[in-house]
This record gives C-alpha cells, sequence and structure tokens, in this order.
C-alpha cells in the first residue's frame, strides 16, 4: 500500500472542500471495497478524508411519504430498518443476499453504490484494463467471461456492477444527494447515476470530482409484491450471475431490473410494460441487443427463467 | 544466533526470521531502493487510541496500519488472524463497538476511540467463554486457524438474531429470526473454514443458543 495523509471530516461542506484542496485525495467510509483496492495499488490515494463522523448515519421520513438514507447507514441497519422492511422489502431483501455478516456491517449505503466492478482483469494487475489504466486495452475481452456483462458492454469494457443494492435502489427510483466542494447540492436519479463503459469505463458515475454524497432518497411506497432473487455460484457470500429485483402489482403489472449483466443496474421501462404478457416478453425487450459471449450467453436463458419464477411467485403472494 | 537461542524461538518469531531472510536473499539491495524512491510519498504516523479488551491502549501508527495488524504486530495479539487479508475468509473478525468486522479491511486509525473485542478478550483459558467451551466440545475445528474469527463471529451472530436482524435465510422481513442451525449458516458463510469443520461449528453454536435461550 502507498503511504497517504489522514484526516478526519466534522461536516459535509468541509469534507467535499478539503478533498478539493489536497492532491490525490479520497473519502472513505467502511473502508471495505476502497482498503482491499489500495493493498493492491488498483487505488493510490495520497490522503485520505474519513467521513465516519459526519452524521449521516440516520434514516428519516421525507415530506413526501419516502425515506431519505443518510450516506453512512450501514447495510446492516439499512436492511433491519422496520420501515424499510415493511414498504421496501426489495431492499432489505437485496442487502441481505450482498456480501457477509462482517462486510454488512462496515459496508455504508454510499460506498455500496460507488463499489468498484469484481471483473477479474480489474483485479489483477499484470492484465490490461481501461479502468485502471485506460488506453491499456481489456484483457476480459477474449478471456475468462462466464461472470462479466452481456449488455450495455463496449469494444473497450465488459464488466459487471457487483451491487444488488444499486439494483433495488434502481427498481425504487432512489435519488442520489450530493454536495460539492463550492458547496452546492445536487440530486442524481438512480436512472442516471451509474454510466455505461462506452469509451471511458473508468469514469463509473455522474459524480464530479470530490463530490460526496450525502443520502439517498427514496419515493413514498408503491406496494405491490417486492421480491429480490439472486442466482449465484454458491448459496451464500458470492456476487450474483444475475439478480432479479422486483415489484409486481396484483394485476400483473410492475417494475424491474437486473443485476450481475451490465455496467449499471439494468432497467428498460419499455419492458415493464411488458409485464403482463409473462417472462419471455419482457426478457425479449430488456435484453434486446445483447452481446453475450458463449460463455455467458446462459445469462439470456437465465434472465428470462428467474424472471417467470419472480412473477410466479408474485403471482402467489397476491 | 547458536542453536539454543533459535530453539527458544517462538515458531512465530522462527516465520518473520525465514521471511526477512529469502526477500533480502531473493532482491539485491538496489531494487529495494529504487522502489522507494519511486514511491515518494512518505510514510505517514498518527497516534490512535482505543479499548481492546477492556484495556486503553495508546500507538502511534503508520496510517496504513489495519485494525487486524495493530492488534497482531502493535499489541501483540495474536489471537486474531490473518488469514486472506482481503475480507473473503473471515480468519481475521473482532467485534468493534459490539459489531464483528473484518479488522483487515479497516484501518486503525479509522477506528479512534473504538472499543475492540478479540478472542482474547471473550475467555481464558482458565474462564472460557461459552462458545469457546462449545467448540472445544463439539470439535468445531481441525488446524484451528480460522477458529478465533469464528468464535468472534458466531457471539455477534447470536446478538444479531436476539436484536431481530434479518438474514438472507429468514423467511419473513417481518417475523422475528429464529435461533435455527438455517440462520447460523447464512450468517457464518463469512467465515470460511479450510478444514471443512462446519457442521460442527454449526452444533456448537446452536448448543451455546439453546443454553441461552
Amino acid at each position: 500500500m502507498r503511504p497517504f495523509s489522514y484526516v478526519r471530516a466534522t461536516s459535509p461542506a468541509e469534507a467535499a472542500q478539503q478533498a478539493a484542496q489536497v492532491e490525490g485525495a479520497r473519502f472513505i467510509a467502511g473502508g471495505t471495497n476502497l482498503l482491499d483496492l489500495m493493498k493492491l495499488e488498483i487505488e493510490t490515494p495520497l490522503h485520505l478524508i474519513d467521513v465516519n463522523d459526519l452524521a449521516l448515519d440516520r434514516i428519516e421520513a421525507t415530506p413526501e411519504g419516502g425515506l431519505r438514507i443518510g450516506a453512512l447507514v450501514r447495510n446492516t441497519d439499512l436492511a433491519a430498518d422496520s420501515r424499510v422492511r415493511k414498504d421496501y422489502g426489495l431492499l432489505s431483501r437485496a442487502l441481505l443476499a450482498g456480501a457477509s455478516g462482517q462486510l454488512r456491517n462496515a459496508a455504508t449505503t454510499a460506498g455500496n453504490l460507488l463499489q468498484r466492478t469484481r471483473c477479474p482483469y480489474f483485479y489483477d494487475t499484470n492484465q490490461a484494463c481501461n479502468k485502471r489504466h485506460p488506453g491499456s486495452g481489456c484483457a476480459a475481452i477474449g478471456g475468462v467471461t462466464r461472470q462479466l456483462g452481456i449488455i450495455g458492454v463496449s469494444s473497450a469494457c465488459i464488466a459487471t456492477h457487483p451491487s444488488d443494492m444499486a439494483v433495488a435502489m434502481r427498481v425504487l427510483d432512489a435519488q442520489v444527494e450530493t454536495i460539492r466542494p463550492d458547496g452546492t447540492t445536487r440530486v442524481i436519479p438512480m436512472a442516471d447515476f451509474h454510466r455505461l463503459p462506452g469509451n471511458t469505463p473508468n469514469i463509473e458515475t455522474a459524480l464530479s470530482a470530490n463530490e460526496l454524497i450525502t443520502a439517498v432518497t427514496l419515493p413514498a411506497p408503491v406496494g405491490g409484491t417486492h421480491i429480490y432473487q439472486k442466482v449465484r455460484d454458491r448459496a451464500s457470500y458470492a456476487f450474483a450471475l444475475i439478480s432479479i429485483a422486483a415489484v409486481v402489482q396484483k394485476n400483473g403489472t410492475g417494475h424491474v431490473a437486473v443485476g450481475g449483466v451490465a455496467h449499471r443496474p439494468w432497467r428498460v421501462e419499455e419492458a415493464e410494460k411488458l409485464m403482463p404478457d409473462g417472462a419471455k416478453a419482457v426478457t425479449a425487450k430488456l435484453l434486446a441487443g445483447a452481446t453475450p459471449t458463449h460463455e455467458n450467453e446462459f445469462k439470456v436463458t437465465l434472465v428470462e427463467r428467474t424472471l417467470a419464477s419472480v412473477m410466479s411467485q408474485a403471482r402467489a403472494a397476491s | 544466533m547458536n542453536d539454543r537461542d533459535l530453539m527458544k524461538l517462538t515458531r512465530r518469531k522462527f516465520l518473520i526470521v525465514g521471511a526477512v531472510t529469502a526477500t533480502s536473499v531473493a532482491l539485491p539491495p538496489f531494487i529495494s531502493a529504487l522502489a522507494s524512491a519511486a514511491n515518494s510519498a512518505r510514510p505517514v504516523t498518527n497516534p490512535v487510541s482505543m479499548e481492546v479488551n477492556g484495556v486503553p491502549r495508546q500507538m502511534n501508527l503508520d496510517t496504513r496500519t489495519t485494525l487486524l495488524d495493530a492488534l497482531r504486530e502493535h499489541l501483540q495479539l495474536t489471537g486474531t488472524k490473518k488469514g486472506c487479508d482481503h475480507g473473503q475468509c473471515g480468519a481475521c473478525t473482532v467485534i468493534a463497538n459490539g459489531r464483528r468486522v473484518n479488522s483487515c479491511l479497516t484501518l486503525a486509525v479509522m477506528q479512534q476511540g473504538s472499543k475492540i473485542t478479540t478472542v482474547e478478550g471473550l475467555g481464558t483459558p482458565d474462564k472460557l467463554h461459552p462458545m469457546q467451551a462449545a467448540f472445544i466440545k463439539h470439535d468445531g475445528y481441525q488446524c484451528g486457524y480460522c477458529t478465533p474469527g469464528q468464535i468472534c463471529s458466531a457471539v455477534a451472530v447470536l446478538d444479531e438474531i436476539r436484536q431481530g436482524i434479518p438474514s438472507h435465510a429468514s423467511p419473513s422481513l417481518t417475523d422475528r429470526p429464529e435461533l435455527i442451525a438455517r440462520e447460523f449458516q447464512e450468517r457464518m458463510s463469512g467465515n470460511i473454514c479450510r478444514c471443512g469443520a462446519y457442521s460442527n461449528i454449526i452444533q456448537a453454536i446452536s448448543e451455546v443458543a439453546e443454553a441461552t435461550a
């Protein structure tokens, strides 16, 4: 690990301002992903700004009837919150399907959104990777691709976003609240938060330099049956091959997003409209234009079959 | 160093000496000098204080020091083990401010003011924690390397279930989770046992859960 200086920030505005003033500064909260990548020298910050004292660890009701989740709310606490369990069950289920108990106790809401891909070629510093070294190429293309992306990929990157929570947040139409070094704040819809790789897979989110996430908000509950179904190589503590996050209403309409297939949670609103027609119709629209490899083309079939299972569970529950 | 001194070395110190010797043989001196010249940033040290197993401890640490390395290398609390050092195996699990965490994935400086409990703080050879006694009774280990992490994790798991925190294995999000094997198996998935003592570990946890229910 490279040497770095360290401070604890006392307010979100101060943290963002400090980050802009020191070269190579990064925020650290749970540290479960950043510290791991620092050990491998994939991340090499010169200065760490610890944001754990910023009092962003509360979940509050919003005037619109939704919830404002502080950026520092730990995954365990978000999954266990009684309001989330009752009205946003999908979110609890997604969180509980991810990582281990130890990691969920440390990992934060904002950090979860910002975690980096688990593409093995990103992690192996001997391999070419346009995320690590823009312009160096992508060793994953033509390599071992079973876990990698099938849609929205580019000739520069076929990595996936690893988060389960983000898939649920996308289906729930969450919004990300931030503060910038100049003190201005803004709200970024989840639909716009994660980018597709294009020619710049190193730029993963809509955040600008040194912009700090302060909260994630959820709109008022929409009811329906909430299901998060994750398919993985072992029964616990593994990243998704694919996952389905769905809210299904009694009349068969609803919302659905897919994890494990793209550089961001994959949701196509036009495809959702076909939910009353069944999983085959939805999947055809949802994954239209997919470019899987020989090793991961099974994911297309897996999405359709898992979605069929989810819709069948929803019918049984309503 | 004569033979007598060598005999007095603990296995752990012997391994450290061995590793240092191996490094100096493998790399000519100029390689390491070049490496540090390329790394223009100098190490930074920060004062850190935390309570470990009920005892206030103060250290001056390189900011890069993980909580795990602070415990093992600076406080000589070697009960907590380093397995993968990447949060994948759970051997380094300790309880920080009442919650189990991977001590390899948090910096010691981030734990300023924290209360840390390691396996040494749960019980002693004369007065074992019930979970330690149950692991012995049920043979919840073979080589024992993952055991301190397994025990710290297991103690925290029972606490999490009692607090009503749901898991992936809980059939309902709104009912209270039960103290049953299916829950223990899911909640212990962050602790890997290379020897495969899982079924005995679950028996040990189940016994403690029943005794304290």
